[in-house]
């Protein structure tokens, strides 16, 4: 069945590719190529991505020749990458961490086509890597976490057991115990990217055991309408379950119940990359920028979250964008009681990007 | 509180019970039942020779369609039938090409996927963000009210009693009934039946429509029950393990349900021995419990040596497991392997039943799949 589900696809992008944008009125317009683990239409992560390639037809015009295949399983990405290079693409954006090998298999036998991988870590002469510093996002969230809960249980539903989620419950949980010592986690790994009905389970599994806010690393709006339904029926001083907004701002998801969201903002990176192609000024890379260049950019904040609570996260969010404030400085020790960053000390990126360790006083462990 | 079972350090034995049964039990069936409606039709489908792979397409079909019908009339129940009446439309397309045009059934079943899942993020485009009204639950007062049992058995909404309802249903058409004889014969011999002058094309139309609803209302479920709200590609592969779930109850009713629960029941147990921080050696010693239990009940009745047999067979393991939760109770199964269950269970029931030398005893219908033309 597994083959099956692989067979209908590979044929489903093979259909996909049909529904390419081709406008081609320039002579000579650059090839850019977009690829997508999930639908455009997730109201996440795939369409802040998306999101950025219109930003890149709307900066280039005629110039540029755009095409994107979305809902591509990681397993079965090498041939579609493959297949975009092929088709004479200049330069290929693949948006996922699970795209990495299969990226630079098919970069060392395109050398001529420019890559670009997100959330990855290995560089060739014709792949750059690119990501976003969203953990300082996910400190300004577990600030606003942290305040709001009452049950003191956040809940958290993680997709991969990868350095990038790692991170990001790492990072939340810091911020989250900083300004409320009694704090705890509970984590759910469910193994997808998006699985409405799965992130859906795993909210209200969170709910169940006391949860009454909820963090997602999962691509989908489902956790925020769970929690959001939560809030049907209040009397007037009653609160439902807080959540926030994934990647995308998904304020319509949730009115009532979310509290702030972290945005993906990747427009002025892909028009950067798009213009330096067109340039001839394309170079192998890594950029990690974060809520400095508006990258990670802060959705919004509920309503109910108290001024001074605001007042709190907003200067968070201005420290780490002045760098003033790193989201991992010591003194922090690992979930084992060993000594990770000593006092004042600030976390390298080498180890952040590899991080495959909870922190102290998160319980669980990370699967395999 | 002391941990008598070894399920999880912060629960009693009637709390662990408790929550097993009341909360744990009630999600699976809930989880399980898109796949117990969408493999039910698809069952029919394939008992009349016709092998149709559009299951994932048809549900989403069914999921948008419905949402929009539930949003704009505010009746779920409208919604619901809209879906069913929607993916019967969808598959009555893929009956149209394999049925009348003769083309290629695994072909046609993957297109009508890929159609499904492209249609349906076109429709259900100015309809996300929006809440569908509830769908109403099961609530007699009294009954309802009921500790653990009113949680267990009559807490649902609608949808589920009317799916177990419908495998009840499918059982009786297709073992009980002459129609059902009929499109069994179908589905083994096409050629055979129509010497006999059955409308071999107007029979498997027919399941075909049949399936197609089935699928719809599973697709509706999860849009309006399960999420609720809209999303692109929200039905996310479940259509597939639909399809996985129909050959792993050899074609039977009976076990659709087992194999949903089995499929549904893992994710679910995947996410909430996480939650809730439990043991999976207790619980599968709980649940072996009760099988166990249940075994006895039905032995007293039958009184067979084998089943004496394979009662003590049970309760030994249960006890095992019992001890192993209580040797290691802080035994954490990695998700991960979890998430494999359902397909290795597939395997070995397939090769299990495949083991057995006669074709018939894979039980699969020997048409399946199988073009027919009178005139052959």
């Amino acid at each position: 069945m597994k083959l099956l589900k692989s067979l209908g696809l590979a044929t489903a992008l093979t259909l996909a590719t049909g529904g390419v944008m081709a406008e081609s009125h320039s002579e000579d317009p650059l090839k850019v190529g977009f690829i997508y683990v999930g639908p455009i239409g997730d109201f996440g992560w795939s369409y802040q991505h998306e999101q950025g390639r219109l930003a890149v037809e709307e900066e280039f015009g005629d110039a540029v020749e755009t095409t994107y295949i979305e809902s591509v399983p990681e397993g079965d990405s090498e041939r579609v990458i493959r297949r975009m290079a092929q088709d004479g693409t200049d330069l290929i954006f693949t948006t996922s961490f699970g795209y990495m090998t299969p990226t630079l298999r098919v970069a060392e036998q395109f050398p001529d086509t420019m890559f670009e991988h997100a959330t990855g870590y290995q560089r060739a002469d014709n792949v750059s890597t690119y990501s976003g510093r969203f953990y300082e996002g996910r400190t300004v969230q577990g600030i606003l976490a942290g305040h709001m809960t009452e049950s003191n249980v956040i809940g958290y539903i993680a997709s991969f057991p990868i350095p990038e989620v790692i991170r990001g419950i790492n990072a939340s949980y810091l911020a989250a115990k900083s300004v409320n010592p009694d704090v705890e986690f509970k984590i759910v790994w469910v193994s997808t990217w998006f699985d409405p009905a799965k992130e859906a389970d795993a909210a209200n599994a969170l709910i169940e055991q006391g949860a009454d806010v909820i963090m997602q690393h999962t691509d989908s709006t489902a956790p925020m309408t769970i929690a959001e339904a939560t809030w049907d029926g209040l009397e007037q001083g009653e609160t439902g379950i807080y959540a926030f907004g994934q990647a995308s701002d998904m304020m319509e998801f949730g009115p009532n119940a979310r509290l702030s969201s972290i945005i993906d903002n990747w427009a002025p990176y892909y028009i950067e990359r798009v213009q330096a192609a067109m340039d001839g000024t394309w170079e192998s890379a890594d950029a990690w920028h974060g809520i400095d260049q508006g990258t990670t950019t802060i959705g919004a904040f509920n309503e109910n979250i108290p001024e001074d609570v605001a007042a709190e996260a907003t200067a968070a969010m201005e420290a780490i964008a002045a760098g003033e404030l790193h989201p991992f400085t010591g003194p922090i020790n690992k979930q084992d009681g060993s000594v990770w960053l000593e006092e004042g000390e600030t976390a390298d990126d080498g180890t952040l990007l590899g991080m495959n360790f909870y922190v102290e006083g998160i319980e669980g462990a990370i699967p395999n | 509180m002391m941990d008598v079972i070894g399920l999880s350090a912060d629960l009693s034995l009637v709390t662990a019970l408790s929550y097993l049964l009341s909360v744990l039990l009630p999600t699976m069936i809930i989880a399980a039942t898109p796949l117990v409606l969408a493999s039910t039709g698809e069952l029919v489908v394939e008992k009349s020779g016709v092998l149709n792979l559009g299951v994932e397409g048809m549900m989403i079909m069914g999921a948008v369609v419905g949402f929009i019908v539930a949003v704009e009339s505010g009746t779920p129940v409208a919604g619901f039938v809209v879906a069913a009446l929607a993916g019967a439309l969808l598959a009555l397309i893929f009956g149209f090409l394999t049925q009348v045009l003769l083309s290629n059934q695994v072909a046609t079943g993957l297109a009508l996927t890929l159609f499904g899942l492209g249609l349906a993020a076109l429709m259900g485009q100015t309809y996300t963000g929006i809440r569908p009204p509830q769908t109403t639950r099961l609530d007699i007062p009294e009954v309802s009210n009921f500790p653990i049992l009113g949680d267990m058995l009559f807490s649902y909404d609608w949808i589920v009693y009317f799916a177990l309802a419908l495998v009840g249903a499918v059982w009786w058409f297709l073992n009980h009934t002459r129609p059902g004889l009929v499109l069994r014969a179908v589905g083994e011999n096409h050629d055979a039946a129509h010497a006999l002058g059955y409308r071999v094309i107007t029979i498997r139309l027919a399941a075909i429509a049949f399936g197609g609803a089935c699928a719809g209302m599973g697709g509706a479920y999860l849009s309006l029950v399960r999420v609720p709200n809209w999303s692109e590609g929200m039905t996310a592969g479940i259509g597939w393990i639909a399809l996985a779930i129909v050959v792993f109850a050899s074609w039977k009713p009976g076990r659709v349900i087992i194999g949903a629960w089995l499929f549904g029941g893992v994710t679910i147990l995947q996410i909430n021995i996480q939650a809730a921080n439990l043991n999976i050696l207790a619980i599968a010693a709980i649940v072996l419990a009760l099988v166990t239990v249940v075994m006895i009940a039905f032995n007293l009745r039958t009184k067979s040596r084998q089943g004496w047999i394979r009662v003590a067979f049970l309760g030994a393991l249960a006890l095992l497991g019992w001890a192993m939760a209580l040797t290691w109770p802080d035994f954490r199964l990695d998700s991960a392997y979890l998430s494999m269950t359902p397909y290795l269970t597939t395997i070995v029931v397939l090769v299990a039943i495949s083991g057995d030398r006669t074709r018939a005893a894979l039980n699969a219908p020997a048409s399946l799949g199988r073009v027919f033309h009178a005139s052959n």
